[in-house]
């Protein structure tokens, strides 16, 4: 039995000053699923991210998330949604436990709730020793932290990541890495990046994007089947640029 | 939600240093404007009593200070408003309340009530000041509290228009200019207006206020500042609608 869809995206296209950014995109997501999604500098990953999570409109193109379409029923579908944008979206004068808790109470947990949340989000971003701390105090790889805690505390549906590895040491990665797979067991997460081993060791589909086009999709077994997942990428995007 | 939005709003107001720098800066202005106003007062004052309708204490010094006052709150506001949106956009702050299931009517109406409640502390702060005349004199009740009534609805007003042009720019300083510019228009077509009945002064929030600085509670006055306030926020709401549900 297949899982149920958690996203859902069909031809989703996003005009920047007339310059096609991402041009009829299309995909799925499943519950327990981590999805990875790959490509060079300016291939429109970011763009794609912004619009599945309601940050950035399309020019066309329709998302559901979780039964709920998103231009028509936001609230519902952003209350499944947790996302960690590029830039982590932080209040650079508050201290973590009061971010934390504005951010989950946004995402509506009940105020019963929330202690419980922020401890659970801590614990699992390993936090709990900064609560009391200004987040512009915060070094890079804790402000990304922050950044993970606060797209997770309210358990979404769908984790949105993009690029959440940037700036951290390795120990904090491979924590990051860790925490990844621990919530594609009981949510869906999509995570873009560049770094073709966090694909290999996390994903379990891949997509890949160039010039704002979908050029692959397949799972990371069946790119792996090649050799390794380097020469496989290197190989599909050449491929597809020499028959441009 | 509204108030979640509020409550963090006014915390992060109160958190940065340049709220207390200006709140104090305004005070220490106000308290030497109030010495001023005083001090002139006394000095005439011997000449006012041998008049048959002298003026109070509370017409000389409170109402004049109250004028000051509103022009403070007209150049300042610009600076809290600034903070409000357009901020948020430039430090990328934003994409958290865009993705977060929350309305643009929750996110305008939190941010607003989140200033407004500064507002009041400042208004109170002036206001407390000004009570030290009750000390010395029988000051006028009445006449005091239109006042205080006119400078929170004015200093509302100035929040709402400061608050749209938050919205509608991505840089912090040209929201808060344009907010300043066009309240510092409507004050020049006050001042300039010819007659008290001109159209111009009519759309101009400090003519107003002029009416409840003379103690006159005119229902045409709160009329005018209640559609003033809920049609700027009504723009706000719009414009951050059509920006999240159309591509431009």
């Amino acid at each position: 039995m297949t899982a149920p869809l958690t996203l859902s995206a069909r031809n989703l296209t996003r005009r920047h000053d007339n310059r096609l950014v991402v041009d009829g995109i299309s995909l799925e997501l499943r519950r327990g699923e981590v999805l990875g999604l790959l490509g060079h500098n300016g291939a429109g990953k970011s763009t794609t991210l912004q619009m599945l999570t309601g940050a950035l409109p399309p020019n066309s193109g329709e998302i559901e998330i979780c039964d709920f379409d998103l231009m028509r029923e936001p609230q519902h579908a952003k209350a499944c949604i947790g996302f960690l944008p590029e830039h982590p979206p932080l209040y650079r004068d508050m201290r973590v436990d009061g971010f934390l808790r504005f951010a989950a109470r946004l995402h509506l947990i009940p105020s019963a709730k929330i202690d419980d949340a922020l401890a659970q989000a801590k614990q699992r971003c390993g936090l709990q020793d900064c609560g009391r701390k200004l987040i512009g105090s915060l070094s890079k790889g804790y402000q990304q932290r922050v950044g993970i805690a606060q797209a997770i505390i309210h358990n979404p549906a769908v984790v949105v990541l993009d690029e959440p590895t940037v700036g951290l040491d390795p120990a904090q990665i491979r924590d990051i890495r860790t925490l990844i797979r621990e919530l594609g067991d009981c949510c869906s997460v999509i995570l873009s990046t560049h770094l073709l081993n966090e694909v290999e060791s996390l994903c379990d589909r891949v997509i890949i994007l160039q010039k704002g086009r979908l050029i692959y999709s397949g799972s990371s077994a069946e790119m792996l089947a090649n050799g390794n997942m380097e020469e496989a990428f290197l190989l599909i995007t050449q491929n597809e640029a020499a028959s441009r | 939600m509204i108030r979640t939005i509020a409550k963090k709003e006014f915390r992060s107001l109160f958190a940065a240093p340049s709220t207390w720098w200006i709140l104090a800066v305004m005070q220490f202005l106000f308290a030497w404007f109030y010495f001023g106003r005083m001090d002139d007062y006394l000095q005439v004052q011997a000449q006012l009593a041998q008049l048959d309708t002298s003026p109070g204490a509370t017409i000389s010094i409170a109402a004049p200070l109250c004028s000051v006052l509103a022009l403070m709150l007209m150049i300042l506001i610009p600076l809290f408003t600034m903070r409000l949106i357009a901020e948020e956009r430039r430090n990328q702050t934003w994409v958290l309340l865009l993705t977060a299931p929350v309305s643009a009517t929750q996110i305008v109406l939190g941010k607003f009530l989140g200033l407004l409640l500064l507002l009041i502390f400042i208004v109170a702060g002036c206001a407390a000041m000004l009570a030290t005349l009750l000390l010395g004199t029988h000051a006028d009740i009445g006449l005091m509290s239109a006042n205080i009534l006119g400078l929170l609805l004015l200093a509302a007003s100035y929040a709402a228009l400061g608050l749209y042009f938050s919205a509608l720019n991505k840089q912090p300083i040209i929201a808060a200019i344009s907010a300043l510019g066009l309240s510092f228009g409507l004050w020049l077509l006050d001042l300039g207006a010819s007659d008290n009945r001109s159209f111009l002064r009519a759309i101009s929030p400090s003519a107003h206020f002029q009416n409840l600085n003379t103690g006159l509670v005119n229902s045409a006055d709160l009329i005018y500042f209640v559609l003033i306030i809920t049609t700027l926020l009504w723009l706000t709401i719009r414009h951050l609608n059509h920006e999240r549900r159309q591509a431009s």
